[in-house]
């Protein structure tokens, strides 16, 4: 049945009108959540604000529980949903590169959209960065390529590249996450709460 | 009175437990209507390449990396899912801005650090972030939040890389968002 796309159960311009009602209640949440604020988004990396981690991590683990119960009910293929190839070098490389531009620039590319959306100007200047970046990765692409192709490890899952069922993989990750939750919660007990 | 009651109305955010239920719902719907998930840079991206194209065609296809892109992706980059999600986003980011009161233009930033200041540390963190979602193939949302859900390996090193750079560089950085 799932994904309708996959199935013709939908057209492709069909399939771009729920892009845009699936973004609105992307921005929708974000912006609630209080992610248009680059100090609220940073003090999960100082403890006194840890709602980016909270946020993040209920997404990632609602989902991931959804697909499974999905797939399990036979409402999607798993098979037929995008997967994230690993490149190891150029995912753990882009990732520091992120890590850093999230701790100097105070937001990543969709909570810079999302803020820009209520009138942050630090936050166009953020989106205007990453016009300039992607830009930058084109004219350097000749000297990358081979590092950004290297170690291609094909779209393998962490269940599968650890010899576990899916199942005992989404327990292992709701574990982890409540442990986040725990540590988070007791952070922001500690820190001086910010005034922003 | 009518200023505390405007922050006060600003302060009011979503609980974030909750807020985070939504998200994983609209995730979830992502991929069962589209078979993919959610995603921020692609769309920055795609109009990065219809501009040059537009601006530059030659340029463009010279350009390795957009020749590829535009090979891999026919027809018009601005046509594209993650641009109608991203549009979405703007509208819907918009939406709640106004429903809370939170709708206006300002710089924000730490009193430790002058707008001016603030603006030129958005703009570095943007091109990082921009130059690291291409080797990353994808930012928070592509690839860490929705490689979480669908337990991609790729998706949460990627995670675990762009988490782990923060807090090791939080130390660092300290002066332009606390008072330390």
């Amino acid at each position: 049945m799932g994904p309708l796309i996959a199935y013709d159960l939908i057209t492709g311009s069909t399939n771009l009108l729920f892009a845009f009602l699936i973004g609105i209640g992307f921005g929708f949440v974000l912006e609630s959540a209080g992610f248009s604020s680059s100090r609220k988004l940073v003090g999960v990396f100082y403890g006194y604000d840890t709602v980016v981690l909270k946020v993040f991590f209920t997404a990632g683990i609602t989902g991931m529980l959804g697909l499974l119960f999905f797939s399990l009910f036979g409402w999607i293929d798993l098979d037929l949903i995008y997967i994230n190839p690993t490149f190891l070098y150029s995912t753990l490389f882009g990732g520091v590169l992120m890590g850093a531009g999230f701790i100097i620039g105070g937001f990543c590319p969709g909570t810079s959209i999302c803020a820009a959306s209520i009138g942050k100007i630090d936050a166009i200047f953020f989106v205007l960065g990453i016009y300039i970046g992607v830009n930058i990765f084109n004219e350097i692409y000749p000297l990358v390529e081979g590092f950004y192709k290297a170690k291609f490890l094909g779209s393998p899952k962490l269940s599968d590249f650890l010899g576990i069922s899916d199942g005992i993989m989404a327990l292992v990750m709701i574990a982890m996450a409540i442990f986040a939750f725990w540590l988070g919660e007791i952070f922001e007990k500690k820190k001086k709460p910010v005034i922003y | 009175m009518e200023d505390n009651k405007v922050i006060k109305r600003s302060e009011k955010y979503m609980n974030p437990y909750l807020a985070g239920v939504f998200l994983g719902l609209v995730l979830l719907s992502a991929y069962f209507i589209s078979g993919r998930g959610l995603g921020a840079s692609g769309a920055i991206k795609s109009t990065t390449v219809s501009l040059v194209k537009t601006i530059a065609p030659a340029h463009a296809e010279k350009a390795p990396y957009y020749k590829e892109y535009l090979e891999t992706h026919p027809g018009n980059p601005l046509n594209s899912w993650l641009v109608y999600q991203i549009l979405g986003v703007i509208v819907g980011g918009f939406l709640s801005g106004a429903l809370a009161g939170r709708l206006k233009f300002k710089v924000e930033h730490s009193p430790n650090i002058t707008s001016k200041k603030r603006l030129i540390l958005a703009l570095a963190g943007g091109i990082l972030f921009g130059l690291g979602a291409q080797f990353g193939r994808g930012c928070t949302s592509g690839s860490a939040l929705c490689g979480m859900a669908v337990l991609s390996l790729g998706g949460i090193m990627s995670m675990m890389a762009i988490f782990g750079t923060g807090f090791g560089l939080a130390y660092f950085f300290r002066k332009f968002w606390v008072n330390i």
